[in-house]
């Protein structure tokens, strides 16, 4: 807003519209009141910024004055003002020159020529006046074009050419009451203070509008990583069917927890050292359950509990090799083996989302190491049907309420089934995550009851949370690279709601 | 899972009838299989040789599909296989009946075990295809399906290995050898001269195929190899057959050998070999035998084709899918697999017998009937059901404990980030001007790239990284990330454990100091509990750090240090290429729960 308008121009221009209902000339009116016409101006925007007054703009280019100009019209023309100085016996041209300055050789010339002046014979320096009044013409026709009146097209182009006058274009206004007219404005206060509240003038006094196009200051907030985000909806999803959470702070394992209590044979590729971080430090593990080793030994070697087994040598040394967990149903494997020690049997629903490893290439789409997600459960005779039921009630929960089942190969699950689920945005199949049967040569070793089954379920947090966000590079996701600006701006996580 | 490559009008000339490519891919999926993608010859070939779509290649415009199979399924891994077990799912074919052929007493062929094989590949198996017919396409099958057996089953060979020849090269009995390899010479495939088997295996460190195995009997002072009675080389196990005896398309009579050090998956082989190419053979399905002599006398007739005879319950079966279906429907379901199912009778109950063909090896237990079984029925028809049993949900302290950690550091106004737990010896240690830390590490044994050497032993590194790839992001920086670190810990059975850290990091133009003591500060109200006190004092100047400047640690009243902060080193800044000062504090949360 620019300089506060004196009040008094302001009070007379409301009062004059109050009662006259115009102002045909902000102009005029301006030097009515004696004010500059900027003076005027500035009061005009403020009211009608509030429409308490419109203004219709008035351009019209005219001839203003040149400071040439403006000097004649308050001291006479050049020549009026040189006849003004010459004394009744004449005078010399350089006392004339000393007194009038730059408007002396201007003067000279048309006071010559208008006969005003004249010399004495012989002596061209004596200038002598030859009349004793004149008729200053320049300087009245100066007067009347500054006062607005109009002048003939001769008298403007010798003006124009002596360059006394230019060409201008001027704006002024012509007003009327506004919609929101008042005959005395309101202050406006631009923000409620402690004085407004002590005072209670806030019941009078009428606030600024805010101005809703401004940014509001940003603030200081903290952020949460997207994927955990993600990790802390599905597991409410877990916590609302039952789940109970499993620990997974281990990440080194043993390969017989890894693997070999799960029934996968130790010739299994994802034992191979190109599936698999073994360890140099720690490389072995030194405890194992013997008893419990035992009975998975002779379960791979020649089978029973109803199998025939696979029908290798087993070798302790492989199963002492440590690693990096490759999935956490090592960490349910360790889970259904305590629970199996626990009698009665009580059925169990367990679940984590944690760290896993594998040894692979990394790319857009695979990382050294992700989240698994798992679920299982453990009672007498669950089914696949019950397997079915469960993963519809999950995969709904995280949006995807159309899942279809392929029979898959898993070396510890069977039946295994492979969970696809129809994605709108792709209109296709997707898959989404692995599920079986917990095989009997798995669980019967661990000494859980004939006729209790575990159904059990896996995907990973990264690709589900790729496919929600739209990110196509798991490395924007998770890891030291991703984006400070992209942690900034997700979205809420609306999985579960 | 491996994937196998067949030409599609010679599957659908196989399977005797024609599918669109959505009605072939339904079936596969309702089987378990899944058509992975849909290619020519010449397409692989630009592929291999980087070019682009209209480079010109050798090669045919047959459409080939890749099926992947499931990685037990050795019977699915060559088209005869694959089309057969379609033909049985589908219902028009019925499952094939394998069997030996009967010859007179006397003149089966006989392949003798020299005692030194067990030193190096103790198993031989064997076995005789008569009167094959091959063509082109049936050859490249029957060599592409030892390939597949090569890389799957037979781990690399490592396991096991598969030579097949022409017998009427050769002249039996056969025999089983391990000999220095100065005393094996032969011509081996693919060569015109001969070689010593140690010049041989020289020679085959520049092939690129053959060099990946040289590495199974390299270093033994005896070689595997197999000679007929004229001292001919049939091979050299498991590195490369003789040329003598190489099969061509002329071949009539085939000899199978697998030589192993796994006897179980080396009948499995032998058999998934014979039962896919019996189906040439002139009386289709059949097999003569071979008879291998052991060292010690005893003599075992290979192959060996009975069925595995399983008997089961209805209840067993149907039980575990959660549908109720009568024995007919269970035994034709069954059927459909290739699994031959009958009803019986055991102790007055009525009982299903399975008999378990040779090329159903995956089946081993009832369980896997229960598979088959569903599959057939179709996975997608189970009717759904829910769990009866109730439990009650809940949350592992230490989990919880860190969530409210994370929520109250975030609501302190910093961002979080989250870092792999694999980083390199040097960032981890020597850019941290930690270098003794790797005595408490836990070290990769077999990383792929340096960025996964070893296991975080602090988060330091990692939000530093983190920092450096955010390097022109507004000031101040304030980051923190809630992790586990590993460190080698004697107590447990694996020998590490897990330990929960929560570490900060701030960055502007001055360290920040007096800021990260800020969240110190507030971390330390609100972890309080009856068991957890601190002074009021808890920050003790400690021994001065290469790490840190002006390093503090975190004391609890009972003297328990659960963290530091400080100043990160200028030297440690300039290693991670961060022009700003920080300040940087690691607590142990676990400490606090």
């Amino acid at each position: 807003m620019a300089d506060k308008p004196s009040p008094d121009v302001e009070a007379c221009l409301l009062s004059h519209l109050n009662s006259r209902g115009e102002v045909p000339d902000s102009r005029s009116y301006a030097s009515s009141l004696g004010v500059s016409h900027k003076e005027l101006e500035d009061v005009i925007k403020s009211l009608s910024a509030f429409r308490i007054v419109e203004s219709t703009d008035v351009t019209k280019e005219t001839w203003v004055l040149t400071e040439e100009a403006k000097g004649y019209v308050a001291n006479g023309s050049p020549e009026a003002q040189l006849v003004a100085v010459i004394p009744p016996e004449g005078a010399s041209k350089d006392v004339l020159k000393e007194k009038l300055g730059s408007v002396f050789d201007i003067g000279m010339k048309t006071a010559a020529k208008n006969k005003w002046i004249g010399f004495e014979k012989g002596n061209k320096d004596l200038v002598l006046r030859k009349v004793d009044n004149i008729k200053d013409e320049l300087q009245e026709q100066l007067k009347r074009l500054e006062s607005g009146e109009s002048a003939s097209d001769k008298v403007i182009d010798d003006l124009k050419r002596r360059k006394l006058i230019m060409k201008e274009k001027s704006i002024w206004y012509a007003l009327k009451k506004g919609p929101q007219f008042v005959a005395k404005r309101k202050k406006l206060a631009t923000d409620v203070t402690q004085e407004h509240l002590r005072s209670g003038d806030w019941k009078e006094i009428e606030f600024k509008d805010y101005n809703f196009g401004a940014q509001g200051q940003p603030i200081a907030v903290g952020y949460v990583q997207p994927l955990l985000e993600v990790r802390e909806a599905i597991e409410n999803i877990f916590l609302q069917m039952g789940f109970s959470e499993m620990p997974t702070n281990n990440f080194v394992e043993s390969s017989f927890w890894n693997f070999d209590a799960l029934f996968q044979p130790q010739q299994h590729p994802a034992r191979d050292s190109h599936d698999t971080f073994f360890l140099e430090a720690p490389a072995a593990t030194k405890q194992l359950p013997e008893d419990y080793l035992e009975k998975v030994k002779e379960v791979h070697q020649s089978g029973g509990y109803g199998s025939k087994g696979y029908g290798y040598d087993w070798k302790r040394e492989e199963a002492e090799k440590n690693l990096l967990r490759t999935h956490t149903t090592a960490v349910s494997t360790r889970m259904l083996y305590k629970l199996a020690q626990e009698k009665p049997f009580a059925p169990k629903r367990y679940y984590s989302i944690d760290r896993v490893f594998r040894n692979e290439a990394v790319d857009r789409t695979h990382l050294a190491e992700f989240h698994q997600i798992e679920g299982l459960i453990c009672d007498y005779g669950l089914t696949l049907g019950d397997l079915i039921g469960v993963l519809e009630d999950f995969f709904s929960s995280l949006g995807m309420s159309k899942l279809r089942f392929k029979p898959a190969y898993n070396p510890y699950t069977e039946p295994s089934m492979e969970i696809f689920s129809y994605h709108d945005g792709l209109k296709k199949w997707v898959e989404v995550g692995n599920s079986g049967m917990f095989r009997p040569e798995m669980l019967l070793p661990m000494g859980l009851p004939e006729g209790v089954n575990v159904i059990a379920w896996g995907l990973s947090l990264e690709r589900p949370t790729m496919i929600l966000y739209g990110i196509d590079n798991i490395r924007d996701l998770f890891g030291p690279k991703v984006d400070f600006n992209l942690i900034k701006s997700n979205p809420l996580c609306r999985l579960g709601l | 899972m491996p994937t196998v490559s067949v030409g599609r009008d010679r599957l659908y000339a196989a399977l005797g009838r024609t599918y669109t490519q959505e009605e072939f891919e339904a079936i596969c999926f309702e089987f378990g299989i899944e058509l992975d993608d849909v290619t020519t010859e010449k397409a692989i070939i630009r592929k291999e040789k980087h070019l682009d779509d209209d480079g010109e290649v050798d090669g045919d415009d047959e459409v080939i599909y890749k099926i992947e199979v499931a990685a037990n399924r050795y019977d699915l891994l060559c088209l005869e296989g694959l089309s057969r077990a379609l033909r049985v799912f589908t219902g028009t074919e019925a499952n094939p009946k394998f069997k030996i052929s009967s010859i007179p007493h006397g003149s089966t062929l006989q392949m003798f075990v020299k005692p030194q094989t067990s030193q190096i590949r103790p198993y031989v198996v064997c076995a005789v295809l008569r009167g094959v017919s091959f063509d082109e396409a049936r050859y490249n099958s029957f060599i592409d399906l030892q390939d597949k057996l090569h890389q799957n089953i037979c781990r690399k060979r490592t396991l096991v290995a598969i030579g097949t020849h022409d017998l009427d090269t050769l002249k039996g009995p056969f025999s089983y050898e391990a000999l220095p390899p100065q005393e094996i010479n032969f011509i081996p495939l693919k060569q015109e001269e001969s070689f010593r088997a140690d010049k041989l295996m020289e020679f085959y460190k520049s092939d690129m195929k053959l060099k990946k195995f040289l590495h199974i009997i390299e270093n033994s002072p005896v070689y595997p190899v197999i000679y007929d009675s004229n001292r001919t080389v049939l091979s050299l196990p498991p590195i490369i057959n003789g040329a003598h005896s190489a099969i061509t398309l002329k071949t009539k009579n085939v000899f199978i050998e697998c030589t192993a050090t796994d006897l179980t998956k080396a009948n499995i082989v032998l058999n998934t070999m014979v039962t896919m190419f019996s189906e040439y053979c002139k009386n289709k399905f059949e097999v003569e035998p071979v008879e291998v002599v052991s060292h010690d006398g005893s003599k075992t007739i290979y192959p060996d084709l009975s069925c595995y005879q399983m008997e089961v319950s209805l209840s067993d079966i149907v039980g575990p899918i959660g549908i109720s279906l009568d024995e007919a429907q269970v035994i034709s379901l069954l059927n459909k697999m290739q699994l031959q199912a009958e009803s019986c009778r055991s102790k007055g109950e009525s009982r299903i017998s399975v008999s378990v063909p040779p090329t159903r090896s995956d089946i081993l237990h009832a369980r896997d009937l229960v598979e088959d079984v569903a599959i057939a029925y179709g996975y997608n028809n189970v009717p759904k059901s829910k769990p009866k049993c109730m439990t009650i949900g809940g949350r592992q302290p230490l989990n919880r404990f860190s969530d409210k950690i994370r929520a109250e550091v975030a609501r302190a106004g910093y961002m979080e980030v989250l870092t792999f737990i694999l980083c390199s010896r040097e960032e981890n240690f020597d850019m941290l001007n930690r270098t003794h830390d790797i005595n408490k590490a836990v070290i990769i044994a077999n990383p792929r790239t340096s960025e996964f050497e070893v296991v975080r032993t602090s988060l330091m590194s990692c939000l530093l990284k983190t920092l450096k790839h955010n390097i022109d992001h507004p000031r101040p920086i304030k980051i923190f990330e809630v992790g586990d670190v590993v460190t080698l810990d004697g107590s447990r059975d694996v020998g590490a454990s897990n330990n929960r850290r929560l570490a900060a990091l701030y960055c502007n133009s001055q360290s920040g100091f007096e800021e990260i003591m800020g969240l110190v500060d507030r971390i330390v109200k609100v972890v309080r509990a009856p068991h957890i006190n601190f002074g009021q004092n808890y920050y003790f100047p400690t021994n001065v750090s290469i790490y840190i400047l002006y390093p503090f640690k975190i004391v609890t009243s009972d003297g328990k240090q659960i963290g530091y902060l400080g100043i990160v080193h200028a030297e440690v800044l300039r290693k991670f290429g961060i022009p700003d000062p920080c300040t940087f504090v690691e607590i142990d949360i676990e400490a606090l729960l």
